[in-house]
């Protein structure tokens, strides 16, 4: 029985197909553990560690290096502001600072109705909308104290629900094309294609 | 006055609200240069790239043809595009995986065909939520459309491309450490040698890894000649490239102009590029090619933008970006932050790098935030020297990888461009800047 539930288990199961290393899939799954739960729980990792043929202990050593996944359970929505030198120059500390107040938690801390977590990033790539600022990795560009918190104020009210998921869920594009599939003919077609190939450069390197 | 005849190589959609779909892609000269490379035999492919002369866009400029050669023969080998873009101030490739996916996706195709490669894989930082989103739409519609899967538009060519998120770590822009990645470990970079990805790269196996913005050129570049890439810019640097403009500018954005024709100032100033600088300020230091590289004082904003003009003036341009400080910033508070940064994405193998960017970033902290001694000064310097001996240009190299030479470069910059600055610093007992 799998812990992730149904839709997750699904994604899952094509992801593990697209790689030629079921390992390879870590990163991505970790992604999906999280979607289902927010953050990365222990019934989570347990999961991706029987996916990927490795051990809880390696999966959590993996997930721990990487800032996006989470080992604690944040809010619903994680706000990062980026302080790097492009946004430092255009007030990132400042709004930072501000988005503490508003949000009333410390920067990597979470407001009381477990709404939101404060984070503070590096460079998001998004340098010309100085400061940056993301919500579950989606670029709100609110570069004022004033904007920042409409936003908030707007998520809130749950206005932005469309624009901006639940903290987790990362890419809403689902795969559909090119799956690697074991019918014949599919398996057929790949190896006559791979032999025309290889004949050809065999030829082509006499 | 800025030269802007060129024509647009990678951002020929940007006035598009629908730049990403396949259906404006299409209407605008999409997968021709595709189907044109399938008429070739892949050496051919290969030779226009050479032509052309394309230097690498991702950040140590290496010409993406030599990097195809260097690719060992085998039965299976490996693509790997890089669109991990985390370096400081840098956001062109940000631009091109959002707004002209399919323009990637061409690319990569073109390139695996030229390298007879059937399996791909675009790494997107985690943090391109919308980015990751549009290229694999492009990539859906791609297999749709017959530019993807088994025999490619009838051909015997087939490729598959998997989209792969990172998970946010500024390390995994280093490519052996974003095959790590990719294969589902913690990003530690590989060392070199025996790790060159061309021989032993993805799973052991020959894998080519090259820049969002490298695969974006080879469309054109297929459909008009390598020689007609090559016809721009001068020397060494031909063709064109995106500059991300930022900091103290009134427009600051990705720009794509001719190699070598134009200058930082040209790009700062001109009214149909940065504009300016807010307030008529004075230009105090730019940072031409990310935070890796050496800082530029406003003497040197004449130099031309090329691969080898700006490394004769020891710096480098890097990936691309370009920001502006204008004369109130505080350069000891910038070089603190540039160190902060490199201090937290050290991914903590190599002992001068990990222990380094914490210690000097400690220090850069209390000079810049009080408590700063006098002799914290050469300290900073003395630690700087540590990570990468004599402190030269290109750095000497004590790590593993690139990012523990790469954190002397701005504060070495700071005090040896405005020393004065940090005396200040410490004998008001911090920063007064407003």
């Amino acid at each position: 029985m799998s812990y992730f539930n149904a839709d997750i288990q699904k994604r899952a199961a094509q992801l593990l197909s697209l790689y030629p290393r079921r390992r390879s899939a870590m990163l991505p799954l970790l992604h999906l553990a999280q979607e289902q739960d927010g953050y990365l729980s222990e019934a989570g990792i347990e999961e991706v560690a029987t996916m990927t043929g490795t051990t809880p202990a390696d999966v959590r050593g993996t997930a721990a290096f990487y800032d996006m996944f989470h080992l604690e359970p944040v809010g619903q929505y994680v706000v990062g502001v980026c302080t790097n030198i492009a946004c430092l120059i255009a007030g990132g500390e400042e709004l930072l600072e501000h988005a503490s107040k508003k949000l009333g938690c410390a920067v990597g801390g979470t407001s009381s109705d477990g709404m939101f977590t404060l984070e503070e990033t590096e460079c998001l790539a998004d340098c010309n909308i100085a400061p940056c600022v993301q919500v579950n990795h989606r670029y709100v560009r609110t570069t004022t104290p004033d904007s920042f918190d409409a936003m908030i104020g707007e998520i809130r009210e749950g206005k932005r629900t469309d624009e901006i998921p639940p903290h987790g869920t990362l890419i809403r594009v689902r795969r559909d094309g090119g799956l690697r599939t074991n019918e014949p003919e599919v398996v057929e077609a790949r190896a006559t294609t791979l032999k025309a190939r290889d004949a050809r450069v065999a030829k082509e390197q006499k | 006055m800025a030269v802007l005849t060129a024509p647009k190589i990678v951002s020929s959609r940007r006035d598009f609200d629908d730049s990403y779909t396949l259906k404006r892609y299409l209407a605008t000269g999409g997968y021709e240069g595709l189907k044109k490379a399938l008429t070739l035999n892949p050496e051919k492919v290969c030779a226009e790239v050479d032509a052309a002369s394309l230097l690498g866009r991702g950040g140590a400029g290496f010409p993406a043809g030599r990097k195809w050669s260097m690719l060992r023969r085998a039965p299976l080998s490996y693509l790997v595009v890089n669109g991990d873009e985390s370096e400081p101030a840098t956001f062109k490739d940000h631009y091109l995986v959002e707004r002209d996916p399919h323009q990637l996706v061409e690319g990569v195709i073109i390139a695996a065909y030229a390298l007879q490669v059937t399996q791909a894989f675009i790494f997107l930082r985690g943090e391109f939520a919308l980015g990751l989103e549009r290229v694999q739409s492009a990539v859906n519609e791609a297999y749709k459309h017959g530019a993807l899967g088994e025999n490619i538009f009838g051909s015997t060519f087939s490729l598959d491309i998997v989209v792969h998120p990172g998970a946010g770590a500024y390390i995994c822009g280093e490519e052996t450490s974003l095959l790590e990645a990719l294969e589902g470990k913690r990003g530690f970079p590989r060392i070199k040698p025996p790790f060159f990805p061309a021989v032993n790269g993805l799973y052991g196996e020959p894998t080519v890894v090259n820049n969002v913005e490298t695969m974006s050129n080879l469309p054109w570049i297929i459909s008009n000649g390598g020689a007609a890439f090559a016809a721009l810019g001068e020397g060494r640097s031909t063709g064109t490239r995106l500059f991300a403009l930022a900091g103290n500018v009134v427009n600051p954005g990705v720009y794509e102009i001719e190699m070598v024709k134009n200058t930082f100032r040209d790009l700062i100033f001109d009214p149909a590029l940065g504009g300016g600088v807010p307030g008529n300020k004075k230009v105090k230091a730019i940072i031409p090619g990310g935070v890796s590289a050496p800082w530029f004082g406003p003497d040197l904003l004449d130099v031309p933008l090329g691969a080898d003009e700006v490394a004769g003036k020891g710096s480098m341009l890097g990936s691309g970006s370009v920001v502006v400080l204008d004369e109130d910033q505080c350069m000891v508070r910038a070089a603190w932050r540039i160190t902060k940064f490199f201090s937290r994405e050290s991914c903590g193998q190599c002992t001068p790098c990990r222990e380094g960017s914490g210690w000097i970033e400690r220090v850069m902290y209390r000079l810049e935030h009080g408590g700063g001694r006098m002799e914290d000064i050469d300290l900073v310097l003395d630690l700087c020297d540590n990570i990468s001996p004599g402190l030269t240009w290109p750095p000497q190299q004590t790590t593993i990888c690139v990012l523990g030479p790469s954190i002397p470069s701005a504060v070495h910059s700071a005090i040896s461009m405005f020393r004065q600055e940090f005396i200040e610093h410490v004998e008001n007992g911090g920063c007064t800047h407003v």
